[in-house]
């Protein structure tokens, strides 16, 4: 032990089995983001084990996997998890291992607090997963929980699966809240001499932007659930339309948060594909600044358009054209970042590495959501498909094949640097074909069911639909098998993987000058940023000759 | 930035992604249901619509990605810089132009269409609980006011079945709508929301405990649809389907005549069998569930009329 510590003290490294620190209450970001990174990903695993089980259900046209009220329950915690405690705390974790090396600080502005957001986590979804042992299962009523039907629980039961869901989420939201304001403060004022704002990497662009989302609209579904809370337990009446309630007003309140948690996902996703794209096409990012600009665009428009998730509850005509024009303003800063990204890659000198294949399949999927996302806000056509599985089709093209696609671009891209080592690259093209190919026979297959008319959330349909169902249940078996390799990967390249220098890839951006993995306070020296960001023509990144780093 | 053969190339490429776009948005029609109202027709042309800009977009974009993918690989060891571009002020004005002309031009024909649109009458969120004639005054919007109707039915929703009923206060399990004629349809829900669809008329709406809706429609295509349950309602959600007949009008006044003075028969409700007798799943969990409402009675003349 003391040996192993001289000797990185000596190379200035973290000694190499520091493996318990990752159980430990850390307060190094960096730990922080790794523990995230670990945790999310096994509810990740939950998350799509549960996902097939639904698939199976839906092989055949009547129930007879599961039956009714587990199926119920089999969507809700999947919804739940894969939102709650995948993709949003994956994203913390991820943030909170490159923010403050990328703007060139020692650690997040509040350290201690950073432990307690993550540590809030793991007890919140183990209460969640608790209610699978209640005698009356888990939550029924959807991720969004809408009253009245989240209200109907068993009789004389305090605690029920609708109970703990909403007390486990807002514990969640809590650690988020927590987390935002950590992030916001830390890149405000933490930033390195001469990291202008302009000068930040699009990746802490969208964490800023994304992390404001939290601050101003995740105070509107925690409000939400304490009332749904007190109706469900308490006898009040807020939702209760047989009392003085009204339960579209739960609506409004849910989806004011809800609809911006779409690019609390998505956002940082987008800035992943904006930190690998570049660097693997050798180009600068076109269009840095509206890039940037646009990144907060999203954010500032998306407050306003929750509606567009209610065109068919009682929704007034003014508001559904109201709505329908704010919703379709997203489409332009969106299409600035598409357009950017493809003339980033626009006669360039691609290296088609791992991270590349992930972030630019994840790119061109994002393409094919974008354009059903603008349908969908077309209210008369949105009337039609609302509730249908063309939307499930749509979302899941944003959630798994864009946003879950650009985190493994992201994990195969920083995992050099995160763990000192170099993945496989065999492995990781085969992970990358298993992935993109039954991903999208999985989610295409969704859409002509919902243009046919069959409904999300039900647990056995009219025969006629049984083909594409079939088709997408396959697909989800192969996806579902696509994280074996990928497993077996990090794993062992964590393990045994080759060393790997401190910028593999020749890529720009400060986390790339300090080692791998970075020492305890990131920088030997807080570096002093003199150049723009995505700085591909300079030879520094361009010729193995000059980098200083390499081999 | 290009050389002449390269904007001719780009001409090509553009000119084919136009047809090809336009072609994929014809095939749109043929990937919906049946056109069995007015409204339909409009709902497609608006898909169609978004459809082939969609296609272009998507199609361009790719493309491009697959062309780069095909010749600009760099050897490998070669990290030297693509292109020198760092940057080019007019492409940028020109993309954010492209969207914001092409939303502009989805959001005008979207709104057109809606405008066309005769089916929702949302002027409950006005007016709670009260009828629909007393209040008219507060619809701020006229599009929210649905036109007469020469025909109502009363539409009651509960977990998990639906029931009708006629002007001539005849109560059953099947809707019965006449051909080419508007039909005014109060729907009114029992304890939690439901949705209100048929995919062939293109048509959906929620309904609330405690506000009465109302929606007209015009079905113009006869036949035997489904009506589905489109609002996450509870256990037996999926079962919540009925059978919705469209027939001329003298059928349909010959139906309600000889249906009205028939012996009443009880239907089965779904839900309520199930819960009598679960099928064979194979794993149960027994969870709680809500019970089904008791199985109405079909075929039913009502005798009192508040309901
Ligand atoms: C791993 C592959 C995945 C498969 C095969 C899959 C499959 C499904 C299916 C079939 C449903 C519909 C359930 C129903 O409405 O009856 C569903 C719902 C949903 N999925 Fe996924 N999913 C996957 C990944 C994800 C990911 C990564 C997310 C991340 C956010 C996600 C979020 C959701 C949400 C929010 C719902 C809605 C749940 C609800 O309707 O209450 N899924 N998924
Ligand atoms: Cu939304
Ligand atoms: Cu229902």
């Amino acid at each position: 032990m003391t040996h192993d510590l001289s000797e990185a003290i000596a190379n200035n490294r973290e000694p190499e089995n520091n493996w318990r620190e990752y159980f430990s209450f850390s307060t190094d970001h960096k730990v922080i983001g790794v523990q995230y990174m670990v945790m999310t990903f096994i509810f990740f695993l939950l998350g799509g084990l549960l996902a097939m089980i639904i698939r199976a259900e839906l092989l055949t046209p009547e129930a007879n996997l599961v039956d009714r009220p587990l199926y119920n329950g089999l969507f809700t915690m999947h919804g739940t998890i894969m939102i709650f405690l995948w993709i949003i705390p994956f994203n913390a974790g991820l943030s909170n291992y490159l923010v403050p090396l990328m703007i060139g600080a020692r650690d997040m502005a509040f350290p201690l607090l950073n432990a307690i957001s993550f540590w809030i986590l793991p007890p919140a979804g183990l209460l969640l997963l608790s209610s699978f042992l209640l005698p009356n299962g888990t939550a029924q009523a959807g991720w969004w929980s809408y009253p009245p039907v989240s209200l109907q629980v068993p009789a004389g039961q305090l605690i029920n699966g609708q109970f703990i869901w909403i007390v486990s989420l807002v514990l969640i939201g809590i650690s988020s809240i927590m987390g935002a304001v950590n992030f916001v403060t830390t890149i405000f004022w933490m930033r390195s001499p001469g990291m202008t704002f302009f000068r930040m990497p699009v990746f802490v662009w969208s964490v800023f932007s994304a992390q404001l989302l939290q601050l101003i609209n995740l105070p509107s579904l925690t409000g939400a659930l304490i009332l749904l809370l007190l109706d469900l337990s308490f006898g009040t009446q807020f939702f209760k339309p047989e009392g003085s309630g009204d339960p579209i007003i739960y609506q409004h309140l849910f989806w004011f948060y809800s609809h911006p948690a779409v690019y609390i996902m998505a956002l940082p996703a987008f800035g992943i594909i904006a930190e690998v794209l570049p660097a693997f096409a050798r180009n600068p990012l076109f269009g840095y600044r509206s890039v940037a600009i646009a990144t907060l665009g999203i954010a500032g428009i998306s407050i306003f358009v929750w509606v567009h998730h209610m065109f068919t509850s009682a929704t007034p005509g003014w508001m559904r054209m109201t709505f329908m024009a704010t919703s379709m303003l997203v489409a332009i800063p969106t299409g600035v970042k598409a357009f950017a990204w493809t003339a980033t890659i626009w006669r360039s000198k691609l290296h088609l590495e791992t991270p590349m294949l992930f972030a630019m399949g994840g790119a061109a999927m994002f393409i094919f959501g974008g354009v059903t996302g603008v349908m969908l806000a077309a209210t008369p056509f949105d009337i039609h498909v609302n509730n249908t599985y063309f939307v499930v089709g749509h979302f899941h093209y944003i959630v798994f094949n864009t946003i879950t696609m650009a985190i493994f671009a992201g994990i195969y891209f920083w995992f050099p640097k995160i763990t000192g080592r170099m993945y496989a690259e065999g492995w990781g093209k085969l992970h990358f074909w298993l992935t993109f190919i039954p991903a999208n026979i999985t989610f295409f297959s969704m859409h002509p069911l919902g243009l046919q008319g069959m409904l999300r959330r039900i647990s056995s349909y009219d025969p006629q639909y049984q083909g594409w169902n079939v088709i997408a249940s396959l697909g989800s078996f192969l996806l579902g098998a696509s994280t074996l390799p990928f497993i077996a990967n990090i794993v062992g390249s964590w393990l045994y993987g080759a060393k790997a220098v401190d910028n593999p890839w020749h890529a720009t951006g400060l986390e790339w000058t300090t080692s791998s993995p970075p020492p305890r306070d990131n920088f030997e020296e807080i570096p002093i940023v003199k150049r723009p960001p995505y700085d591909y023509g300079d030879p520094k990144y361009s010729f193995v000759e000059n980098s200083d780093d390499d081999e | 930035m290009f050389s002449f053969w390269e904007y001719v190339l780009i001409a090509f490429y553009v000119a084919g992604l136009l047809i090809v776009s336009r072609w994929i948005g014809q095939q749109a029609f043929s990937w919906m249901p049946p056109q069995a109202t007015a409204e339909a027709q409009r709902v497609d042309d608006l898909f169609s619509f978004l459809v082939s800009i969609g296609a272009f977009i998507l199609l361009g974009l790719v493309g491009v990605m697959v062309y780069a993918i095909a010749f600009h690989r760099a050897p490998p060891e070669d990290y030297t810089e693509g292109h020198p571009s760092r940057g080019n002020g007019k492409l940028e004005i020109l993309w954010t132009a492209t969207p914001t002309l092409l939303v502009i031009w989805i959001a005008f024909q979207s709104f057109n269409i809606y405008q066309q649109l005769n089916i929702l009458g949302l002027n409950q969120i006005v007016h709670l609980h009260a009828p629909l004639e007393s209040a008219p005054a507060y619809a701020a919007n006229v599009s929210d006011i649905p036109k007469p109707a020469s025909e109502t039915i009363d539409v009651f929703v509960r977990q998990w079945d639906w029931s009708f009923r006629y002007s001539n206060n005849l109560t059953t399990k099947e809707l019965h709508l006449p051909l080419n004629r508007s039909t005014r349809l109060k729907m009114q829900a029992e304890k939690v929301i439901h949705g209100f669809y048929i995919p062939e008329f293109r048509l959906k709406q929620d309904i609330v405990p405690g506000r009465n809706i109302d929606i007209v429609i015009t079905p113009i295509r006869s036949g035997k649809y489904r009506l589905k349950d489109s609002q996450f309602s509870g256990t037996y959600f999926a079962l919540m389907e009925a059978d919705v007949y469209v027939e001329s009008l003298d059928k349909y006044n010959q139906w309600l005549a000889q249906t009205v003075s028939s012996e009443t028969t009880n239907t089965k409700n779904q839900a309520v069998a199930e819960n009598i007798q679960p099928p064979k799943t194979l794993f149960k969990s027994g969870w709680y569930t809500v019970a089904p409402a008791q199985p109405a009675v079909a075929n039913q003349r009502k005798i009192d009329n508040d309901t």
